[in-house]
């Protein structure tokens, strides 16, 4: 979707401000919201691109007025409300409300160990041939889905350069939306930075994206 | 207390509209209450813990461990030891650059978020700089949890469209015969920047070394410690 996440090139936001010695949490409601939203992942059987999309797919002014781990919660909040893993109100009575629906199963704190090592690999075995390979010329297709998707607008219409091949991955705009994996391949493809900003042609900077198959067309096609 | 979903933005000092992180969100809004907005979070926050927990969906427990690994265990020290490493020895940084993901393993750094890991090296020639404009995508099993700047507008706007003014903001003029290559990481491959080695260290151990490597010199954003900054 074209939402408020997809942040490049959006002017205004002024200067980058790095934080001296920056804590990891920078309070004790952070600490808990990471926690809470790594460890639901399990019983809530939601996957990343869910997840992603349940964060993006809001109002502009809302996204951009809260804070990272506040755009966490209300993403976790939406995917339990979904599945009837938390009721309405039962965050502002502070107490279960209804019976809890059943789940599968939850994280134990032997297995966070395991769990973590394990991460969720996206990697999946090719069954097609590769449509694209190294230094052909491709332009991003000027889409503009309404659902969940990890082509950021700055590159659509523009034509770079396959420079690397990553193999098939889990397609984000299938698997945020409960449609199946549907694994494509995935490459890296390198724009000029004059091409993306020619008011900026002093940058001399190339900028690169990784995009599914599905994302690219040949540059040159008729 | 207010749903989540209500309540009226926080002010600029929190969101992820700007990179300012302060605890203090009174100023210049009105409130009708006496919570400050963090405290409403927070409220929410333990709220929702305690649900879950009586649910039985989260342990309490488990939480503590998630914590304790990205506080302490988790960091950039580990992707320190990895560009100390390739800094030494000449077979593991082209195992490195060949395939990243396995030769972090050989390290033991492993798992979320680092399942797919390109590692780029800067030359005089060409530096290189992470992103992700999308959301926040970080090597975490070599660089821990990212900062806020990284996941604050300011950068994930303009580290694509002005990369050198990015670089100003942290002290940092690149050259300008040095090419700017920004990766913007949106699929699931995490991207680690081998930074130069910096002069004056022949001779060191990878452990000594280690010591000059930054957070920053990794996502690009910064150069090493020289010599004369360690003891």
């Amino acid at each position: 979707m074209d939402g408020a996440h997809d942040m490049g090139g959006v002017a205004g936001f002024g200067p980058v401000r790095p934080e001296p010695n920056e804590p990891v949490f920078h309070a004790e409601w952070e600490r808990r919201a990471f926690a809470v939203t790594l460890a639901m992942a399990k019983p809530g059987g939601w996957n990343i691109d869910m997840s992603r999309f349940a964060r993006e797919d809001r109002p502009p002014a809302d996204y951009l007025s809260r804070s990272y781990y506040q755009i966490w919660l209300v993403g976790l909040e939406r995917l339990m409300l979904e599945r009837e893993l938390l009721r309405p109100g039962e965050i502002e009575a502070g107490k279960v409300l209804r019976t809890p629906a059943p789940i599968s199963g939850s994280l134990a704190a032997a297995d966070v160990d395991a769990m973590l090592r394990r991460g969720g690999p996206t990697e999946r075995e090719t069954t097609t041939p590769a449509r694209f390979k190294i230094g052909d010329r491709v332009r991003a297709k000027d889409i503009h889905p309404t659902t969940h998707t990890r082509l950021p607008q700055y590159v659509r219409g523009h034509v770079g350069v396959i420079e690397l091949l990553h193999g098939c991955h889990v397609f984000p705009d299938t698997n945020a939306m409960g449609q199946g994996e549907n694994p494509h391949w995935l490459y890296t493809v390198t724009f000029d930075g004059k091409d993306l900003w020619p008011d900026a042609a002093d940058q001399r900077s190339r900028i690169s994206v990784d995009a599914w198959e599905p994302y690219l067309e040949p540059a040159d096609a008729a | 207390m207010q749903p989540l979903d209500t309540v009226a933005p926080s002010g600029l000092s929190s969101a992820i509209m700007s990179n300012h992180h302060h605890d203090d969100h009174h100023h210049g809004h009105h409130h009708d209450h006496d919570h400050s907005e963090l405290s409403e979070t927070e409220l929410r926050v333990r709220a929702l813990e305690t649900i879950l927990t009586q649910k039985g969906y989260v342990d309490p427990a488990a939480l503590d461990v998630l914590i304790e690994t990205y506080e302490t265990k988790v960091g950039p020290r580990n992707g320190a030891q990895v560009v100390a490493k390739a800094w030494t020895d000449p077979a593991y940084r082209q195992r490195l650059l060949a395939d990243g993901s396995a030769a972090i393993a050989e390290l033991d750094y492993v798992g979320r978020q680092g399942e797919h890991i390109v590692v780029v090296e800067n030359t005089p020639s060409r530096h290189n700089m992470v992103v992700c404009t999308l959301c926040s995508c970080y090597p975490w099993p070599v660089l821990g949890l990212p900062p806020v700047w990284y996941k604050s507008a300011p950068y994930r706007s303009r580290a694509v469209s002005d990369p050198r003014g990015v670089l100003h903001d942290f002290g940092f003029e690149l050259s300008p015969e040095t090419e700017i290559r920004v990766w913007d990481s949106t699929a699931e491959i995490r991207y680690l920047v081998l930074p130069m080695r910096p002069a004056g260290t022949d001779g060191w151990s990878a452990e000594r070394l280690a010591d000059l490597v930054t957070r920053d010199s990794m996502i690009g954003t910064g150069l090493p410690k020289q010599p004369h900054e360690v003891a």
